[in-house]
């Protein structure tokens, strides 16, 4: 039976194709108030003196909240989702040009925005610390002050891997490749910036908080941890989200103020970011300085591999990974290959930037992991004067070989990797490509073919490994079954995008022989779904994606004992086909479950110790993470005159395992292979000597359209992960995680006749253009 | 002051500040939120609704400059509870995810076909290159406009 | 969204309503044409007009058309107007070269030539389109109308010649045998502003340059003009080797600044390689027949803003 997998159409797009969604800044509620963040225009300064008489006597101003008032609350400060402080709104310093120094309420937004320059603020600047790699020299500026026995600028040093073992392999290899690269600030940008809209009522004292959060859930703890209020009183909605891809994890201060605001002046207060205060102040992505070394034979077998990486924190450690990994899952460097040893070395620092670092679709750094490998492969043959294809055939792990513990200590759950490059390189036509390539050469024209192989790390996590801020990452699922066999599933997961009002009833569908179109997904309200930990790091199909059929599958077992009664069989004597459960070798008098679910609510005798109705829960704990993968090749035509870059042709093969719905998995990869041509090519948050953040707004933090984007050819394999339900892995995130070395592997490819070995993203035409001529920008501070 | 804007084939007349931009107009005096905003600087295209039979950046228009003209937004493309084929396209061919960018770019696709009905791939792409999506990598944006194209209203 | 500060507003109703009320409301007041320069600029706070004067019912300032020997185009043209001619672009290519690359299609729809040109931004394309024509602008005033040439109409960054109480109405181009004209733009990403642009007019005699135009985009050119480089063309044979020369001379004497667009040196090379690519071209169609005669070709489709040899 082909079931209720497949490309089956979105329920959700009924309401968006009428401009029907209900995104936070659509909400407008009876008596509703606007805030508006002041924020400082300075990287580092004290604050002298905050003067808001002026802003508070503007008629149509209903209140103005300073970190001094927030103090007196206990609120001038919350904690981050790496276990340290951030502030609401500043009270000594400002720490990042955009931090928040006061919230405004006003009648409406454009009165909220006139306040703020009614409120004067004093600074004494400080030295500003914008330069990651001088972050931890002796003398410069201590940005934490504010924590007690904080001397300098320096947050973790983390390691993995064998560092032993890997010095050895090293000393005694033919050939070793070193290489400084800089994945630079990037920014998540999803189209709908950040906001929220808090309304306390006086009465009940009942919290709603309808706010743009990829973890309703994780929020609502958080509230109730940070402002002192009873969680069981909290209610997070998480309506339609224009998109998250991690901007949309964090709590960020003016939720806070909000909240503070609507409660000082009992009534809601809505909060929606400009997006210059999106790019400047929410959660960053990237921006990890990386030495990468590779050691191998002379006849290109790799040995080991180690990276030295400094990590920017920006003022506050904001980043969002699970607790024990502080670098994330960047050890799974070592990527698809079978080596013998490897070591890591992560050091965070401080800068005065802004706070974050885990976002934009890197499944927790595995997009840096995934660049520094790749990058280093392609250097290794460059250096070997072989194939990179060859190359990454000679080496990929075989399919015997899984499951397969990497050096530093992944898991990874199944593969067949040379098949899914092979898959790739017929779909390019790999050969030709080498062909015209060098034909082109002749003439005096240049173009590239870059190749990324990618294995993810998704699906977090085993509880006992993975939690944030103490929650362990199992997440729930409420199904029930209507008398007239209806389903409904409550998720704890929160789609910004990614179909799951359609792929999750797809998955039940399947489980219970019921059509799409009988289950209803119910998500993003706190008050009507189970608890977990919410959508990030691939984690919905994998995690959720389980809870989903598991329970499922209770309900069906259910369903059995309610079905044996019907039929006065024993249980044991029946089986399920075909929708529905019958007596072994007597299909036709079987029963579905949608009689079945009208059975058990009615007064049929059932057997004893067994409940009526076929509701059921569950909590899933994932065994281990998923591991999806892929092979992609990029091919590039770059204009040495003009250094400009046209990405001409994007190949890419993904394996996910099991494919619920292969139209919105497709979808998922398009979106993020744009991700890589924006990285690779022309995104970046720099700052100047003065930290003044040079990527605000959209004319500078520039976004790739469609011309940019190539008519993405895309192919596929299915090998399924052996330990989820349905055999499904996850694929949100590996397009963005395996694109962006394939573009940057493909324009270095075709400058290789300038001897260009490396020039750092984003590959601008004037990077492209200077590289050429032996001086590559450093991309992540002003040019001058 | 007073200004009168037809929207959808609806005449409203408000009072408002010169400064309200046409955007914040449709959106929280007339109540249509089906256009949206996603930037400062007049580049995601988010807000593209028609001024009088051409598409714009509504956030980049003041709203006394629509006095005594027309607009349609995503709200006016169903007619009579009859899909545009360009929604139906959309819907057909995932050409959106989280659904944001989606009514700028309908509206867009839409005054395309209208002036362009058949029109190749590239020249979809460079009649959209003024607005952003950030979900689909604009493939399927792309197959919907030609889905549209081959399945338009006889009259 | 940022938002801009409470302002006062007024519509004129022609252009001699538009004048008086610049009069009455003095130099804190603004045009109001499209706005896709002034209303960014509003919403960002970083000018504050007390009063615009919305001009956009001025049909009479909207045209594109040939008359004695001219090309004239209205100020409140839109760009997709001046992009959709077929007159603009069977006289002066370079005109439609550099529209396609500004902004995005849907900012052309309602921004106008004559709003960005007075917008005056150093990276505005316009302006160096222009300079490169040896266009005329026509400016009306309380005291009439007089005229400027296009390289004399800029005074620096965001400054015109145009005073508080006057009006850009209309900017004319003689025709005249034997041109060819291209831009070339180099940018981060399509509808990105200019890291740096080149647009050049020629005029042959035979198989010499009898008059060149050079305009430079975003490289500090004085008056988005390469005067050297134009004096070397006069007379210069038409070939490859001058048209090199005269990109050195244009790059020599710019002054770019370097900025997250890129370095200052890169700008420099940009200012060399696109001038010489932007000669050939113009070389190319001054040699064409325009369309309509005998031989003609399709129009020519241009440069779109990727990598990839000049067409």
């Amino acid at each position: 039976m082909a079931g209720a997998y497949g490309s089956f159409p979105r329920k959700e797009d009924a309401r968006f194709i009428r401009g029907k969604g209900t995104f936070v800044d659509d909400i407008q509620l009876p008596g509703m108030l606007h805030g508006a963040i002041l924020r400082s225009p300075l990287a580092h300064a004290r604050i002298v003196s905050i003067d808001t008489a002026a802003a508070e006597g503007h008629p149509k101003v209903s209140a103005v909240i300073t970190g001094q008032m927030l103090e007196a609350r206990k609120l001038a400060w919350m904690p981050t989702l790496s276990s340290d402080v951030q502030a609401v709104l500043a009270t000594d310093k400002v720490r990042f040009q955009g931090q928040e120094v006061a919230f405004v309420v006003a009648e409406d937004r454009y009165s909220a925005r006139d306040a703020l320059e009614l409120i004067s603020v004093e600074y004494e600047p400080l030295p500003v610390v914008v330069d990651a790699t001088k972050a931890l020299d002796p003398g410069a500026a201590v940005i934490r002050d504010d924590l007690e026995g904080q001397q300098d600028n320096h947050i973790f040093d983390w390691a993995a891997g064998d560092k032993a073992a890997t010095d050895a392999v090293f000393a005694a290899a033919d050939v070793v490749v070193a290489q400084d690269m800089l994945y630079p600030r990037s920014h998540p940008a999803p189209l709908e910036t950040c906001g929220t809209v808090a309304d306390m009522d006086p009465v009940s004292g009942k919290l709603t908080v309808w706010s743009t959060t990829q973890a309703p859930h994780a929020h609502r703890t958080l509230y109730a941890m940070i402002a002192d209020l009873p969680e069981h009183k909290i209610r997070i909605v998480s309506p339609d989200i224009g998109g998250g891809f991690g901007n949309k994890v964090p709590i960020y201060p003016a939720y806070i103020c909000a909240v503070v605001g609507s409660i000082m002046c009992g009534r809601p207060v809505k909060w929606v970011e400009d997006r210059s205060e999106n790019l400047m102040s929410t959660a960053f992505a990237r921006d990890y300085h990386m030495h990468g070394e590779i050691a191998a034979t002379k006849d290109g077998r790799i040995l080991g591999l180690r990276a030295k990486v400094l990590a920017d924190h920006g003022a506050f450690n904001g980043s969002a990974q699970p607790s024990k990994f502080p670098a994330g899952f960047f050890h799974i460097f070592t990527g698809s290959y079978d080596l013998q040893a490897a070591d890591c070395e992560v050091t965070g620092v401080y800068t005065n930037k802004a706070p974050g670092g885990v976002a934009y679709a890197c499944s927790f750094r595995v997009t840096e992991a995934v660049y520094l490998v790749e990058r280093m492969v392609d250097m290794l043959a460059l250096e070997l004067g072989m194939d990179p294809a060859e190359l990454r055939l000679k080496n990929l792990l075989r399919p015997e070989q899984f499951p397969y513990t990497t050096p530093t200590g992944w898991e990874y759950d199944s593969g067949d990797y040379a098949n899914t490059l092979r898959v790739a390189l017929d779909i390019a036509g790999y050969a030709d490509l080498r062909r015209e390539q060098a034909e082109k050469r002749e003439h005096g024209e240049y173009m590239g073919i870059g190749l990324s192989f990618f294995t993810e790390g998704v699906g977090a996590g085993p509880r006992q490994q993975m939690d944030i801020l103490g929650l362990g990452m199992a997440d729930g699922a409420h199904l029930r079954v209507h008398p007239t066999g209806k389903a409904v599933l409550a998720i704890s997961v929160q789609t910004q995008g990614q179909g799951h009002e359609t792929t999750f009833a797809q998955i039940v569908a399947q489980e219970l022989g019921l059509s799409p179109d009988d289950v209803e997904v119910v998500h993003g309200d706190t008050d009507r779904t189970p608890f977990g930990l919410g959508t990030y790091g691939s984690r919905s199909t994998p995690v959720s994606g389980a809870a989903a059929a598991l329970v499922a599958r209770k309900v069906r077992e259910r369903a059995r004992i309610v079905a044996a009664a019907m039929l006065e069989a024993s249980a044991d004597d029946l089986e399920w086909a075909n929708g529905t459960w019958h007596v072994r070798g007597d299909p036709e008098q079987g029963k579905t479950i949608a009689e079945i679910a009208m059975a058990a609510h009615s007064s049929l005798e059932l057997p004893e110790g067994v409940e009526g109705h076929l509701d059921a829960e569950t909590v899933y704990n994932p065994p281990s993470l998923t591991h999806p993968y892929g092979a992609y090749i990029c091919v590039t035509d770059v204009d040495p005159g003009t250094g400009q870059v046209s990405v001409r042709r994007f190949i890419a093969v993904d394996d996910c395992g099991v494919r619920i719905n292969p139209m919105i998995v497709e979808g998922q990869v398009h979106g993020g292979l744009a991700d890589g041509v924006g990285m690779a090519l022309m995104q970046v948050i720099a700052f100047d000597s003065d930290g003044n953040c040079l990527g605000g707004s959209f004319m500078d933090y520039l976004l790739p359209t469609s011309v940019e984007c190539p008519s993405w050819e895309l192919g596929e394999t299915v090998t399924p992960s052996p330990h989820h339900p349905i055999g499904a892995k996850g694929v949100g995130e590996s397009a963005t995680v395996g694109s962006p070395p394939a573009v940057v592997n493909a324009v270095m490819d075709a400058l290789k006749p300038y001897g260009v070995r490396h020039a750092d993203m984003p590959l601008t035409p004037a990077n492209v253009w200077s590289a050429i001529q032996g001086h590559p920008v450093r991309t992540d501070l002003a040019i001058t | 002051m007073q200004i009168t804007v037809t929207v959808n084939g609806t005449p409203y007349s408000r009072d408002v500040e010169p400064r309200l931009l046409l955007i914040h107009f449709l959106r929280d005096e007339l109540r249509l939120t089906g256009s949206h905003w996603g930037c400062d600087t007049s580049n995601c295209g988010a807000c593209v609704v028609w001024l009088d039979d051409t598409p714009v950046k509504s956030c980049t228009v003041l709203s006394p400059m629509a006095d005594g003209r027309r607009v349609l937004t995503v709200e006016g493309l169903e007619q009579a509870g009859v899909l545009d084929p360009i929604q139906q396209g959309f819907a057909e061919c995932h050409g959106l995810q989280c659904g944001f960018c989606t009514p700028g770019m309908m509206l867009t696709s839409r005054w395309l076909l209208d002036h362009n009905p058949d029109p190749s791939p590239e020249q979809i792409r460079e009649a959209l290159s003024g607005q952003i999506c950030r979900c689909t990598g604009y493939e399927n944006i792309v197959r919907s406009v030609l889905w549209a194209s081959k399945h338009e209203r006889s009259t | 969204m940022q938002v801009p500060a409470y302002v006062e507003y007024e519509k004129a109703t022609s252009v001699d309503h538009a004048l008086a009320l610049l009069a009455r409301y003095g130099p804190e007041a603004r045009i109001l044409a499209g706005g896709h320069s002034l209303i960014p600029m509003m919403k960002l706070r970083l000018v504050q007009p007390e009063t615009l004067i919305d001009i956009n019912g001025l049909g009479e300032l909207c045209y594109v058309k040939v008359t004695d020997g001219e090309l004239r185009i209205g100020a409140l043209t839109r760009h997709a107007q001046l992009l959709d001619s077929p007159a603009a672009g069977e006289h002066f290519a370079i005109l439609h070269d550099a529209e396609k690359v500004i902004a995005d299609p849907i900012v052309r729809n309602w921004g106008t030539v004559g709003g960005s040109l007075c917008q005056a931004d150093p990276s505005e394309d316009l302006s160096a389109t222009f300079a490169a024509l040896k266009a005329t602008m026509v400016i009306q005033g309380p005291e009439g109308i007089r005229t400027v040439s296009a390289r004399d109409f800029h005074t620096g960054p965001y400054e015109t010649v145009v005073a508080p109480s006057e009006l850009l109405t209309e900017i004319k181009i003689a025709i005249r045998p034997g041109g060819g004209s291209a831009y070339e733009k180099v940018g981060r990403r399509v509808g990105d502003w200019p890291v740096g642009a080149a647009g050049a007019a020629i005029w042959l005699a035979g198989d010499t340059i009898g008059e060149a135009g050079i305009g430079l985009t975003a490289v500090g050119a004085q008056h988005f003009t390469a005067v050297e480089a134009e004096e070397f063309l006069q007379g210069a044979p038409a070939s490859d080797a001058s048209f090199a020369r005269a990109g050195e001379i244009a790059a020599e004497h710019c002054r770019p600044h370097s900025d997250q667009r890129g370095p200052a040196d890169y700008k420099r090379h940009l200012a060399r390689e696109l001038t010489f690519r932007a000669l050939r071209r113009a070389l190319r169609r001054a040699g064409q027949p325009r369309p309509g005669q005998q031989g003609a070709r399709g129009r020519d489709v241009g440069g779109r803003n990727r990598g990839g040899r000049d067409a």
